[in-house]
């Protein structure tokens, strides 16, 4: 039992990471229909911001707040740059259009701070948290962070105009423009936000994982695994989502027999298609009735 | 977010419709086309010819995607599995079991195309990027499984398979390399012209229909989920087929040569090429296979972004890829021809 608990504890601590990801999956989601496959490249490229700030002695906190600034104007600037000419593209070419910033914010990265791996310093120590070996102040920290956030964006989307704008955009654009909401603003702001809550989960991820280029990789698997469990259209589900995939990833890896560490990614990716088949709608997202 | 109770979703289909006649090329461009890959050993070194062979089979593999995606409407992020398959199979077939590699090519096709069937029934019932998002999926877990250690035996684990490269037969005086550029293209071109005549068959056409609208589809009598299922194993198969081809031209297979990066440089095979367009296949694959080579001799550090700002560029300039190039040039040509 006391196995069972520990590997319990552990996983949330891992499915923080997943969590915080599938956040920033979800929020890009909603605002563009569309899975952003270059979102673990750009959130890894402001932790690299948020280093770069710090090596040059400015303080945590502060770092932090810049970060999530230019990270937000980033986000926007990629939409506005990028992506919005290729609103009305299909699908295929939006997709072709994430590769190849994939693609450039790897290289320009790499080109910049080199592929050698970083330690990256966290404000919440790494001792035992309450007395408990398994999960660190970290952890505990990213747990904290990630419900924070989690909070602050069902506040924003609840009681203020431009949340409620935002929905409509995305809910039903023709009406919200009738309305007056400047739908392709909302679009922008989307991309911002989704940048700016990447750039919270790199900075939270980077201790455990390590700074580099290729750090988010095997990260956004897992975020897409975990919102596509939650649910797509859900920013709760998606964070209960991250916490399922890391406790089931790490109970798989300890009971099923010959599962081990090789495995692990192919589970989480059976989970996704299992839930994919069964409850395409994940378990907290909203099913779309296609009026013919 | 809170839910509405009904979204009227009106949504633009994934892929644009292309009539059936734009899929293909005229004969007469299609002959000297042939005329041109069969003259063009002769002349070259060796190494080209291999980069040919392997632009031919990354174009039949992306071929097998267009089926897919610009017949049948579906994504697939996930062809790196099938074509693993397909070079597994024929490599452990060659090695352990000593068949003749050219036998080896139907049955990788046919082991591709029951795995593709079997994957695509209960994937069919996901449509866009849900589907796009399982068959990454796939494609990620592939190189995991090749590694698993009770099939060691036979994919020979982390280290792959070494394939004894084949020899001409009936003692024709051409070196190996050469021999295989004309095994590849004879394949390719049987598969091609298969490919058309599948997309102007009854199939085809009920392929296209789901593609187009699949409510529309059903009403009139097409079965939808039996034909997406099958398109989804056409497609397997034929990248099966592609996969062997690899294995036997590239003598070697290993779990790390088909991650994922693979189905994505296939998917942007298609997307460079044309989606739908079946002779930009070929087209794509030369991007995929030279492009990153051009973007590497601009800059050694930035190959990765020469090769995004690329991708971009043919994204902005010509969305429709290779086949919007060919149909600019048709019609310059045209209007040449007319003033004379």
């Amino acid at each position: 039992m006391e196995l069972f608990t520990n590997q319990v504890l552990a996983g949330v601590a891992t499915g923080a990471i997943y969590a915080c990801m599938a956040l920033a999956v979800v929020m890009i989601y909603q605002a563009i229909d569309h899975l952003n496959f270059a979102q673990g490249e750009m959130a890894m490229f402001s932790t690299f911001i948020s280093w770069q700030l710090m090596q040059w002695g400015i303080p945590y906190w502060w770092a932090f707040l810049a970060t999530l600034a230019i990270s937000f104007a980033g986000g926007i600037l990629i939409e506005r740059l990028l992506f919005k000419p290729l609103a009305k593209a299909p699908v295929l070419t939006n997709v072709a259009g994430f590769i190849a910033l994939f693609a450039i914010v790897n290289s320009v990265a790499g080109l910049i701070w080199d592929f050698t791996i970083k330690q990256y310093p966290t404000p919440f120590g790494s001792s035992p948290f309450l007395g408990s070996q398994l999960i660190s102040t970290h952890q505990a920290g990213m747990i904290g962070v990630t419900l924070l956030m989690l909070v602050g964006l069902y506040l924003f989307f609840q009681f203020t105009r431009i949340g409620l704008a935002m929905r409509a955009a995305a809910a039903l654009p023709e009406s919200a423009r009738l309305v007056g909401v400047n739908t392709s603003w909302m679009i922008a702001l989307g991309w911002g936000m989704a940048s700016a809550i990447g750039a919270v989960a790199g900075i939270l991820i980077a201790p455990v994982v390590f700074l580099e280029p290729n750090m988010m990789g095997g990260v956004l698997v897992y975020g897409f695994a975990a919102a596509v469990l939650g649910g797509l259209s859900s920013p709760l589900g998606a964070v209960i989502g991250g916490f399922l995939v890391g406790v089931f990833e790490n109970l798989a890896g300890t009971y099923i027999p010959g599962v081990g560490n090789e495995l692990k990614l192919p589970i989480a990716l059976a989970l996704i298609i299992t839930v994919l088949v069964f409850k395409p709608a994940g378990l907290f997202g909203r099913t779309i009735v296609k009026r013919v | 977010m809170s839910a509405a109770a009904e979204d009227a979703v009106t949504e633009a289909p994934a892929v644009e419709a292309v009539p059936k006649r734009a899929m293909t090329l005229g004969t007469g461009t299609s002959l000297v086309i042939l005329a041109a890959l069969l003259v063009t050993p002769i002349f070259v070194k060796n190494f080209v010819v291999f980069q040919m062979t392997m632009v031919m089979i990354y174009g039949i593999a992306v071929l097998a995607l267009n089926i897919l995606t610009g017949g049948s409407g579906q994504f697939s992020l996930g062809q790196s599995a099938f074509y693993a398959l397909g070079a597994y199979t024929s490599a452990v077939l060659m090695e352990v079991a000593n068949v003749n590699y050219a036998l080896t090519l139907p049955i990788a096709g046919l082991v591709s195309f029951g795995a593709g069937y079997l994957f695509g029934k209960p994937a069919l019932r996901l449509s866009g990027i849900y589907l796009a998002l399982a068959t990454f999926a796939l494609a990620v877990a592939m190189p995991q499984l090749l590694k698993l250690h009770f099939l060691e035996a036979w994919t020979g684990g982390v280290q792959g398979l070494t394939v004894m490269k084949p020899d001409a037969p009936f003692g024709l005086p051409i070196g190996q390399d050469k021999w295989l550029y004309y095994f590849t293209l004879a394949i390719s071109l049987a598969i091609y012209i298969g490919s058309i005549n599948l997309l102007r068959s009854r199939s085809g056409r009920a392929f296209m229909s789901i593609r187009d609208n699949e409510i529309a589809a059903s009403a009139m009598g097409v079965d939808v989920a039996q034909y997406k299922t099958l398109a989804f194993g056409v497609s397997a198969g034929i990248t099966g087929i592609a996969g062997g081809l690899s294995a036997i031209v590239v003598a070697f297979v290993a779990p790390d040569s088909y991650t994922i990066n693979l189905a994505i440089a296939l998917f942007l095979g298609m997307v460079v090429g044309g989606v739908g367009w079946l002779p930009g296949s070929f087209v794509g694959a030369a991007f995929i296979i030279f492009v990153p080579n051009i973007a590497e001799s601009i800059s050694k550090g930035l190959s990765g972004a020469v090769f995004g700002v690329l991708l971009f560029l043919v994204i902005f300039l010509v969305p429709h890829g290779a086949r919007q190039v060919a149909m600019v040039a048709q019609h310059l040509l045209g209007k040449l021809t007319k003033k004379n």
